[in-house]
């Protein structure tokens, strides 16, 4: 949204929407050549919207319905190989089910993108927000991108699109929202024109295709002890290229839609003695109470990753180094580890730094439980008391 | 900033009011969010909706713990949830019932400003049916203007008309104001 206040309403360029609609509206000035879904629970609004889209001829797509989850991952890996641009959403346990193609479209290089609204794993059944889909295939493969609300998941979309296309990245692109928080949250989003979105993700340019009957290739084939490995190692240096590539799309991007895209979000931070690390919605939250604190005349800021695979941990070390305490905020939990995966990312990324600040972390907000500002204010507490244990649980009984 | 929350139960049009008041907040060029608490669904049971109104972009995404405004769409919650709880002192209190404002805060003990309205009976009249969502909000806007009932007008029609038709379109307007007019306020 712009700084001041909206435009008037005759010939504005936003509407109020829910974070899933926005990606929906995203979805249609992408116009992809496949979408592939399965329509049922656990799928969100977005693909409710988009087959609205479809149902009306207002895209060209072809639009797949399968009968799993597994089936829709199954069917945009066909598509995309064939040379199409491929989109899939899902949720919670629809991510689960598709794990196993999951892994399989990135190992075959294949720029998919895939919207995923943030909710818990079952068991216990909780339909509510917490980041345990996504970090349960941090390895996958894929490349993560994470949003604050529905304005920038519907920025991310379309980003993600040309990222995962660039001739150096070609791998799938996973864009999350946070379950209910902002998927069905109402507010106000400010589009970018069709046009200017068809410019800049331009057409897709395959450098295989499945289709081309002339120039026939292998996709997937059995790989052993002989090239299994050095696959896995150019997959590996595929995804190192897109931390460069990142930026270059990132700067197309502001170019030609004129929408700013960083690895992640300096709030209050450079000057800050402390320092709260956390992705998605409660960022947002976050930004209230340093601006609460701040009038206190307390020295604290923000850090709001957004690309998450490829980590940043160059440039994140950096804009940590010499605070005070920094405190990791994690919305999923890594059983048995030292932290949630956030803070391992930012543990390991700081490990050699000579102006190592006192790292913390902060288990917050499963299964969508509210994590309010007096919460938040308690962590930043702790931080400038100088006492907060290496692993705390906010917000949580006993 | 302004925080409401809605209590309803699921299929009388919380959501929808809460969206509506939002929406009519942003055609006023107001930043808004507004959201409601998923559970269980299942039709008659208690449900919230919450909306935030702010002359600067909204960036909070939690709950609102102390409303400036409580809207009760279902008097039968009164009995079962504690409504008013975090409302603000000074706040709003819109209850939809046959009882006057006094009944109610003998009832809830607020000490804020009470508005009610029996939306039910204007909706039977009006509709032939109860559909107590749209009668609120002319309670609320009468006892206090957070939006234009012109803005609020316009959501109407944008939101129904295509929906339900020009007809139920202008019923749901006259019961908004019919409400309006007999809304009954205290403190």
């Amino acid at each position: 949204m712009p700084k001041n206040k909206p435009k008037p309403v005759k010939g504005r360029d936003y509407d109020s929407m829910t974070g899933a609609d926005a990606v929906a509206f995203g979805m249609r000035q992408i116009n992809p050549d496949v979408v592939a879904a399965f329509p049922i629970t656990p799928q969100t609004e977005i693909m409710e919207r988009f087959s609205q889209f479809y149902a009306d001829g207002i895209v060209d797509t072809e639009m797949i319905l399968v009968e799993s989850e597994h089936s829709a991952m199954s069917a945009v890996v066909g598509a995309a190989a064939a040379g199409a641009r491929a989109m899939t959403a899902t949720a919670a346990n629809g991510l689960a089910l598709m794990w196993e193609i999951v892994y399989i479209a990135a190992s075959t290089r294949l720029p998919i993108v895939m919207n995923v609204v943030n909710r818990a794993l079952s068991g216990p059944i909780n339909i509510h927000c917490d980041h345990s889909d996504s970090m349960g295939c941090r390895d996958s493969g894929w490349i993560q991108i994470y949003s604050e609300n529905g304005q920038e998941a519907y920025e991310n979309t379309i980003f993600a699109v040309k990222f995962a296309e660039h001739p150096k990245v070609r791998l799938p692109v996973m864009v999350c929202q946070d379950g209910f928080i902002t998927s069905h949250s109402v507010e106000p989003i400010n589009f970018i024109h069709d046009d200017k979105v068809k410019q800049f993700i331009g057409k897709p340019k395959p450098e295989f295709s499945l289709l081309d009957v002339d120039n026939p290739i292998t996709l997937g084939p059995l790989d052993l002890f002989d090239y299994y490995f050095e696959h896995k190692r150019q997959q590996i240096e595929g995804m190192e290229n897109a931390r460069k590539a990142f930026l270059d799309v990132a700067k197309e991007f502001e170019k030609t839609c004129g929408r700013r895209l960083q690895y992640f979000e300096e709030y209050s931070s450079k000057d800050a003695d402390y320092v709260l690390v956390v992705m998605s919605s409660t960022a947002g939250t976050a930004k209230e109470v340093v601006d609460r604190l701040r009038k206190q005349g307390k020295k604290v800021g923000l850090i709001k990753p957004r690309l998450f695979r490829p980590f940043p941990y160059e440039e994140i070390t950096k804009a940590l180094e010499g605070k005070k305490a920094v405190a990791v905020m994690d919305r999923s939990a890594s059983f048995g580890a030292q932290g949630g995966p956030l803070f391992l990312e930012i543990s390991s990324a700081m490990l050699n730094s000579a102006k190592k600040p006192k790292l913390c972390n902060y288990i917050f907000g499963l299964g969508g439980r509210d994590t309010s500002m007096q919460d938040i204010e308690k962590v930043f507490e702790d931080l400038m008391n100088g006492k907060p244990k290496a692993l705390n649980y906010l917000g949580v009984r006993g | 900033m302004l925080e409401l929350k809605f209590f309803g139960r699921a299929g009388q049009g919380g959501k929808t009011a809460a969206e509506m008041i939002a929406d009519s907040a942003l055609d006023e060029g107001k930043f808004t969010q507004s959201f409601p608490e998923y559970g269980p669904e299942r039709e008659g049971a208690p449900v919230k909706a919450f909306v935030r109104i702010n002359d600067k972009p909204v960036r909070l995404h939690c709950q609102i713990q102390s409303p400036d405004i409580v809207v009760v769409i279902d008097p039968t919650l009164l009995e079962c949830l504690n409504v008013t709880e975090g409302l603000k002192e000074n706040g709003l209190l819109v209850v939809n019932t046959p009882k006057t404002p006094k009944e109610i805060r003998e009832q809830t003990k607020f000490s804020g400003k009470i508005c009610t309205v029996d939306g039910t009976k204007i909706s039977r009249e009006i509709f032939g049916r109860n559909f107590p969502n749209m009668p609120v909000l002319g309670a609320l806007i009468k006892a206090k203007e957070i939006i234009r009932m012109k803005s609020l007008e316009n959501q109407i029609i944008c939101i129904f008309a295509k929906k339900i038709g020009e007809e139920k379109t202008k019923k749901n307007i006259e019961t908004v104001k019919r409400a309006y007019e007999e809304a009954q306020i205290d403190g």
